[in-house]
């Protein structure tokens, strides 16, 4: 088998691992991490296919362009959506803390 | 080539070991420090996939920014927990916690793996990809990057919307503001520790990196680089200079920094909305044109990419403005 | 150009037998501050011996200029985060 293969496989091993734990996992920010595992290693299969559909010019290996730029786009917006799930995320343990304790001491320390 | 299939296969191992961590270890710290380090060793898979431009995406947003968001939110976590050690955590389970429920879960999971991995072995020879269109079509550009000109030609409504992407979740974190700290400055990245070592870092470093990051927009047009890495590394240098404690996060209220966040995806949107007046299309160039437009939209895109990412990772305002 | 392969492969064998002496100073000192030193140290002159060990395959003078600066860049890197690790271990932050 040749090496973008076994990266392919590798990248199947990964999704399912982090789905388990997107699923199972009951803290918020693990859920997060997972997430964003799940989406690089569909990335990764992706760039498999990509590796696929090129090929080499003068010894120097190229890859497909047009799944290249839609990886390069995924990564750009799965930081966005991580970016908003962590506020989210810090928001929501922020409120918890005031309504469980009564208090103002839950503010993200300055 | 048996060699570098060896290689390619230590480079597997680690990555699966990385993904292991984070995905099972216990404490959250490590688990994040392992999805840093397996962002850059992923960069590394990137590049022995031959895709150079990807690999300079991964290592700078996949494993820096998203690294550095994470690591902040997780000790944020962890203080408020040490803090109030009684607090009740809060926990977004599936409805039982049943072992029976865990196993079918598993069983699930097993079978995307499975055919994922089905697909990957069986996939039909030879592969129906671009590469012949976007190699004939190119020189009409004036690019000699291929994934640029996938990025800001043949599929600029995707970079287009993109970028949009990017500005919309800015509004989402300072949506989630405090009334009272609504258009204030967000929390300071500063360190509460003071440490000269970081201040000397922030000193030196950033003039090479803003050199770094110019060079790797204006490269992108013929090599591996473009806007969003070349932005993403001026908005690291920013964190820097932030996290060191030289510069202070602007107020979100602030006119200027409101029109650097959306002046690249409006030029790129009048440009596009010109095309369809010009008669050559929605995101169209006119002929000899193309290289000059695809040079303008995509330095402006870098300075708002580099503005709006670095306020992303500031987070949500948090401190009112003086009255 | 046999002569410069060798020179890169002593080189760069000797500079991945300082990483692994590194790595297992990582592993197997006991106390934090030893770990680092091992760490900063090791890998820095492994680092090192690596560009200069690859210096004669690449382009003069720009690529051997590239190598030399990430090989700056990462002295630079970790030295700053060395201190920064050390300054935390002074703390009591602890590390295990």
């Amino acid at each position: 088998m040749v090496a973008s293969t076994w990266f392919g496989l590798g990248a199947a091993l990964i999704i399912g691992l982090s789905l388990f734990q997107v699923i199972i996992n009951p803290e918020p920010l693990r859920k997060v991490l997972a997430f964003n595992l799940l989406g690089s290693a569909v990335f990764v299969l992706f760039g498999v296919l990509a590796r696929r559909g090129g090929g080499r010019i003068d010894g120097v290996a190229f890859a497909d362009p047009v799944p290249q730029a839609l990886i390069i786009t995924g990564l750009v917006v799965a930081f966005a959506a991580t970016v908003l799930a962590v506020a989210l995320v810090l928001r929501l343990l922020q409120a918890e803390c005031a309504t469980q304790d009564h208090d103002t001491e839950c503010r993200i320390d300055d | 080539m048996t060699l570098t299939l060896f290689a390619d296969l230590g480079l597997l191992i680690i990555l699966l070991g990385l993904a292991i961590i984070t995905a099972f270890a216990r404490p959250a710290f490590v688990a994040v420090a392992a999805y840093m380090a397996y962002g850059l060793v992923m960069a590394l898979a990137w590049v022995r996939l031959a895709a150079v431009d990807v690999a300079l995406t991964e290592a700078a947003i996949g494993s820096g920014l998203t690294g550095m968001l994470l690591l902040g939110a997780v000790a944020w976590n962890q203080r408020q927990t040490e803090a109030h050690p009684r607090r009740r955590q809060i926990r977004l389970q599936v409805p039982a916690t049943h072992p029976l429920l865990i196993i079918v879960v598993a069983a699930v999971c097993a079978g995307v793996s499975a055919v994922l991995a089905w697909v990957v072995v069986t996939l039909p020879e030879p592969p129906t990809l671009q590469v012949e269109q976007v190699r004939l079509a190119l020189p009409a550009t004036g690019l000699g990057n291929p994934v640029t000109g996938v990025l800001l030609a043949f599929r600029a409504i995707d970079t287009l919307l993109e970028s949009v992407v990017l500005v919309f979740a800015l509004v989402g974190v300072w949506s989630l503001a405090d009334d009272a700290a609504w258009g204030g400055r967000p929390r300071s990245l500063r360190l509460v520790q003071h440490s000269h070592a970081l201040t000397l870092l922030g000193q030196l470093l950033p003039p090479f990196g803003v050199l770094m990051g110019l060079y790797l927009f204006w490269a992108g047009a013929d090599a591996p680089g473009g806007a969003f890495q070349g932005g993403t590394l001026l908005a690291a240098m920013w964190v820097l200079a932030l996290s060191a404690g030289l510069a202070k996060v602007p107020a979100v209220s602030n006119r200027q920094l409101r029109l650097l966040i959306s002046i690249g995806s409006l030029l790129f949107l009048a440009i596009g909305l010109a095309g369809w007046a010009g008669g050559v299309g929605f995101l169209g160039y006119p002929a000899g044109w193309s290289k000059a437009l695809i040079l303008i939209i995509e330095a402006t895109l870098t300075l708002s990419i580099a503005v709006t990412l670095g306020m992303l990772v500031a987070g949500r305002p948090h401190r009112a403005l003086p009255r | 150009m046999l002569f410069t392969d060798l020179y890169t492969y002593s080189l760069v064998g000797l500079g991945a037998l300082f990483f692994c002496t590194g790595t297992i100073g990582l592993l197997r000192f006991p106390d934090s501050l030893s770990r680092l030193h091992a760490l900063t140290k090791a890998d820095n002159l492994g680092l090192g011996l690596v560009v200069i060990g690859l210096l004669p395959q690449t382009h003069w003078p720009l690529g051997a200029m590239k190598l030399i600066a990430v090989w700056l860049l990462a002295v630079l890197a970790s030295t700053t985060v060395g201190q920064m690790v050390g300054e935390a271990i002074r703390r009591g932050v602890p590390f295990r």
